[in-house]
């Protein structure tokens, strides 16, 4: 399907749903549709944070809840307008998720869930214990909402302020998913510590994604008071936060649109089951609630990934859009230094886990220009020295200095950012991204602007700059062919290559390479070696950490040889391949001798 | 407050602690075998409260039906695996599947009525609960064991749903409340305290011990371990993780059923308790890590202290103080793991 054709099959979609209500529906199907809108809401969100960011959180309940008594409040309180309390309702949940974020969100995982949990039961209890907010009773009589002298009263002109803001915010999200902000929260569910390699503030971003589904959420509960004319508790108890992540879970809680078909599947089955019930089986009381825990069991079993893959294999819908390469030039490259200035500096790190010391009072220097090999045998600390000098451990003594500036004791982000980019000993990609984007994921720092100007396309030149970026590297690599597959789908020397393209997407200074060459074949082993000469040719530095020595000797300039973690020789490889510690290291006493 | 007001808040809290710390260990078992959030504990053990209630009131209890239920439907879907299906296998199943269940419904309809001791209506009671455990767990969670840790835990929250529902139907809206098994009590520090509540403790330590001794000195225990730790190792070394996830909720239930029977004589117990007990038991198993039981044991001591004396300064806010003692907690936890990682 070419773009045009599906930007009017989206168009087309929008008119029919909006059209909807002019047709001879009954209310009460208009009634489910803005029901199933005010849920789409919140689910997007949630969509963002648990599906993609993989954050759980029970409590956007909560957050629909503080902004439609916050809107409930002030217009029947104060007697504001509504289109006055917008505003306000997302600035206070806002800030709210921002308060609770910034204290939970470091913890992740469980604790993140059960902080969710703590936050939106007691916000539900508080709710219905504070007298200005009448108890369990809740506030009554909040006002509709007009425009002019028009008030969307009715079930049917208030369709036409949900949907369109469902649509805003599923454009909205889309956007900020497919953008350099988006990149990092795909990466966020399992690969944080990839992207903090990338220089991602991982903390900063799921802030962000936390607020931005609290918002959305703000969004609904503003809509849902002044639909309802009424607020009480009950709305915004914990139940309805499990629900509302039900949403997500069975529409999908990977796809946007999981979301729209989750919330019409759970709000449809809410609303019809005890009609159909009470018409089955004449059975007076709440005993849809059984069928209905026992239908979503059953749709869990049938789609383990949600309606809407279901619908998309059955319908036979394109797969979501891989972005193009760009061919924009590079504005800033970074200038390399001068070849042979000491670029690096290791100076007596010394690092512990428990009682075994894995790196021993460890200095070395790497210079400009040059590929420095760091060699030993299994458990010489060859990669816990690789992780401190790019940030994920911090060493008990010594310091690491790269270009004059210390790099122990401070982040991966920071040493990211300082021009010091890294790949991984089990190569690290995010399976759901196409090369290009894990490759663009890469030039992160290149980019500026953030989620707000993403959302509202405004990141279009600068996008344009990052892909051009990412389409160079794949070229210097010699993988133009194969960026548009899925990194899932990619063989381990594929894999590994583009490790390196995302790493030198970096615009890097320093090229650190965990086992670049462990797992290929004889013959992609020469093609790599081949490329890094190339590399080190255009003034890139190279640090290198690997077993296999018949790579390493015709490629380094120097080795480092480590055993238990001490420094046991350095050199060109011929003095190297000489010495007698080494070859007691790697042969044994008796060949040693 | 003086001093007697004190002691007594203070062995309410005690008590209500031991229950979510049983309940916190039965979440974790679960969950670090099976990867499923255990959701309905607090229905399990509601439902267990209430059967032991009806026993001892003498009334057949109507969860046999739930009971019956529950096990047909998970023998008709053990029939639809088999293949080929054999009209001998099927009857061979069914057989095997429906024999306790059915010798427990007899029991229960006969010996109800008898209006037997505290003792005997306690052991049928988990009789009757706890093969609504494994029953559960093949049902919902056997044909998806593999999915994600949200995937199970939604199909937790639909099993919650159901039992929800079931409850209402099976024992009704009433709520009710036991009298104690155990009458008069002892002087400690001037502070009189029931028999009743020193039971409710003794049995909570000597569920903790009992498990703690299952797990580090038994086969089948290790054997448990073995698939929390490592279920591809496990299945490796022969261990069926199917079978585990079995006996994981089989032991879940019972633990649960024990509590329930505990807490039937504690407060005035309705259908729908179970959420806010299960809630906080999942808050002690969450602060454990689901996986360290220490942990989640002083979690629950504290969740229920604070219950305690909440309850006695601000009744109305009781619950929002629990969950919101909560939060700082977090933040300091969140706190060390900042600052732990800075000197990893």
């Amino acid at each position: 399907m070419t773009a045009a054709r599906k930007y009017a099959a989206v168009a087309l979609g929008c008119a029919a749903v909006l059209c909807l209500p002019l047709l001879g529906i009954p209310t009460s199907w208009i009634t489910l549709m803005v029901y199933i809108g005010l849920a789409a809401l919140v689910t997007v969100g949630l969509v963002i944070l648990t599906g993609v960011g993989g954050m759980t959180s029970f409590a956007q309940a909560a957050f629909v809840g503080i902004s439609a008594y916050t809107t409930a409040y002030l217009t029947t309180r104060y007697g504001l307008s509504p289109w006055l309390t917008l505003p306000l309702c997302m600035l206070a949940t806002g800030v709210c998720a921002l308060v609770i974020g910034l204290a939970t969100v470091p913890l992740g995982g469980h604790f993140l869930s059960i902080a969710t949990i703590a936050w939106g039961v007691s916000v539900y209890y508080l709710f219905g214990t504070v007298e200005a907010f009448g108890l369990n009773n809740g506030i009554t009589g909040v006002p509709a909402i007009a425009v002019g002298g028009f008030e969307f009263k009715e079930t049917r002109s208030f369709f036409y302020l949900v949907w369109p803001a469902v649509g805003l915010a599923l454009l909205a999200s889309s956007n900020l998913l497919s953008s350099r902000v988006g990149r990092a929260i795909r990466a966020l569910h399992g690969q944080a510590e990839l992207a903090r390699a990338c220089g991602v503030d991982t903390m900063r971003v799921k802030l962000t994604v936390f607020v931005f589904a609290a918002v959305l959420a703000s969004v609904s509960g503003w809509l849902f008071a002044h639909f309802q004319r009424v607020v009480t508790p009950t709305s915004f108890s914990l139940e309805a936060g499990l629900e509302y992540l039900l949403m997500a879970v069975i529409g999908g809680s990977g796809h946007l649109y999981g979301a729209l078909a989750g919330s019409a599947a759970v709000v449809i089955l809410r609303g019809q089951l005890e009609g159909v019930l009470n018409g089955l089986f004449n059975l007076t009381g709440n005993y849809e609630v059984i069928v209905l825990g026992a239908l979503l069991i059953a749709i869990l079993h049938a789609a383990p990934d949600g309606i809407w893959s279901v619908v998309r294999r059955f319908c036979r819908l394109p797969a979501p859009r891989v972005p193009e390469g760009s061919t924009a030039p590079d504005v800033s490259p970074a200038a390399q230094p001068e070849r042979g200035t000491p670029v690096l500096t290791i100076d007596g790190i010394t690092k512990r886990f428990g009682g075994l010391v894995v790196v021993n009072d460890l200095s070395f220097q790497v210079r400009a220009g040059e590929i420095l090999g760091l060699i030993g045998p299994n458990g010489a600390g060859k990669s816990t020295t690789f992780n401190i000098i790019s940030g994920a451990l911090y060493p008990e003594h010594g310091s690491v200095t790269f270009l004059g500036d210390r790099l122990s004791g401070r982040s991966p982000e920071y040493a990211a950012r300082r021009g010091v980019a890294r790949t991984f000993q089990h190569a690290r990609l995010v399976p759901g991204m196409s090369v290009l984007e894990n490759v663009a994921l890469g030039a992160h720092r290149r980019g500026k602007h953030g989620a707000l100007r993403a959302m509202l396309r405004m990141n279009v030149a600068e996008e344009l700059e990052i892909f051009g970026l990412a389409t160079r590297q794949l070229e210097r690599l010699g993988l133009s062919s194969i960026m548009h597959r899925h990194a899932a789908s990619l063989s381990l020397g594929e894999a590994r290559l583009v490790e390196i393209a995302r790493a030198l997407a970096l615009d890097p200074l320093l090229l650190m390479l965990d086992e670049p060459a462990a797992g290929l074949r004889h013959g992609e082993k020469q093609a790599l070696a081949e490329k890094l000469r190339a590399l080190r040719e255009q003034g890139i530095t190279v640090l290198l950490v690997e077993h296999d020595m018949g790579f390493l000797m015709s490629l380094v300039n120097r080795l480092v040889v480590l055993n238990f973690g001490t420094k046991i020789a350095e050199g060109l490889p011929c003095d190297i391949r000489q010495d007698r510690a080494v070859q007691v290291a790697y042969l044994g006493e008796a060949i040693g001798a | 407050m003086d001093l007697t007001i004190f002691l007594a808040l203070l062995q309410d809290g005690l008590v209500y602690g031991s229950i979510y710390a049983i309940l916190a260990m039965a979440i974790i078992l679960v969950f670090s075998v099976t990867r499923i959030v255990l959701f309905f504990g607090g229905e399990l053990i509601v439902f267990s409260s209430l059967t032991m209630t009806a026993l001892l009131s003498g009334s057949t209890p109507r969860i046999l039906l739930l009971l019956g239920a529950i096990c047909v439907l998970t023998a008709v879907h053990s029939v639809f695996r088999i293949r080929p299906l054999t009209v001998r296998g099927a009857l061979v199943i069914l057989a095997r599947e429906l024999g306790y269940p059915a010798a427990i419904c007899v029991a229960g309809v006969v010996l109800a009525p008898l209006r037997m001791g505290p003792l005997a209506c306690a052991l049928l009671t988990l009789a009757i609960v706890i093969p609504l455990g494994p029953a559960i767990y093949r049902l919902a969670f056997r044909p998806i064991a593999q999915s994600s840790v949200l995937t199970l835990m939604m199909a937790a929250m639909g099993a919650h749903l159901v039992l929800t529902g079931a409850g209402l139907y099976v024992f009704g809206s009433d709520g009710v409340r036991t009298p104690a098994y155990l009458s008069g009590g002892v002087n400690l520090f001037g502070q009189a305290v029931p028999w009743q509540s020193i039971l409710v403790v003794v049995v909570s330590l000597a569920i903790l011990v009992g498990l703690w001794f299952f797990s580090t000195r038994t086969r089948q225990g290790k054997a448990l371990r073995a698939s929390a730790m490592n279920p591809r190792g496990a299945r490796l070394m022969g261990i069926s993780t199917d079978a585990s996830g079995q006996a994981a909720f089989a032991l879940a239930a019972a633990i649960c059923a024990a509590a329930g029977i505990l807490l039937a004589p504690l407060s005035t117990i309705y259908y729908d308790s179970g959420f806010i007990i299960g809630l906080k038991g999942f808050v002690a198993a969450i602060f454990g890590g689901l996986a360290y039981y220490p942990t989640a044991l002083v979690v629950s001591i504290f969740v229920g202290l604070t219950e305690g004396f909440a309850s006695f300064w601000a009744s109305t806010f009781k619950e929002v103080i629990v969950f919101t003692l909560i939060l700082p907690a977090l933040f300091w936890i969140s706190a060390r793991a900042l600052h732990s990682e800075e000197h990893a």
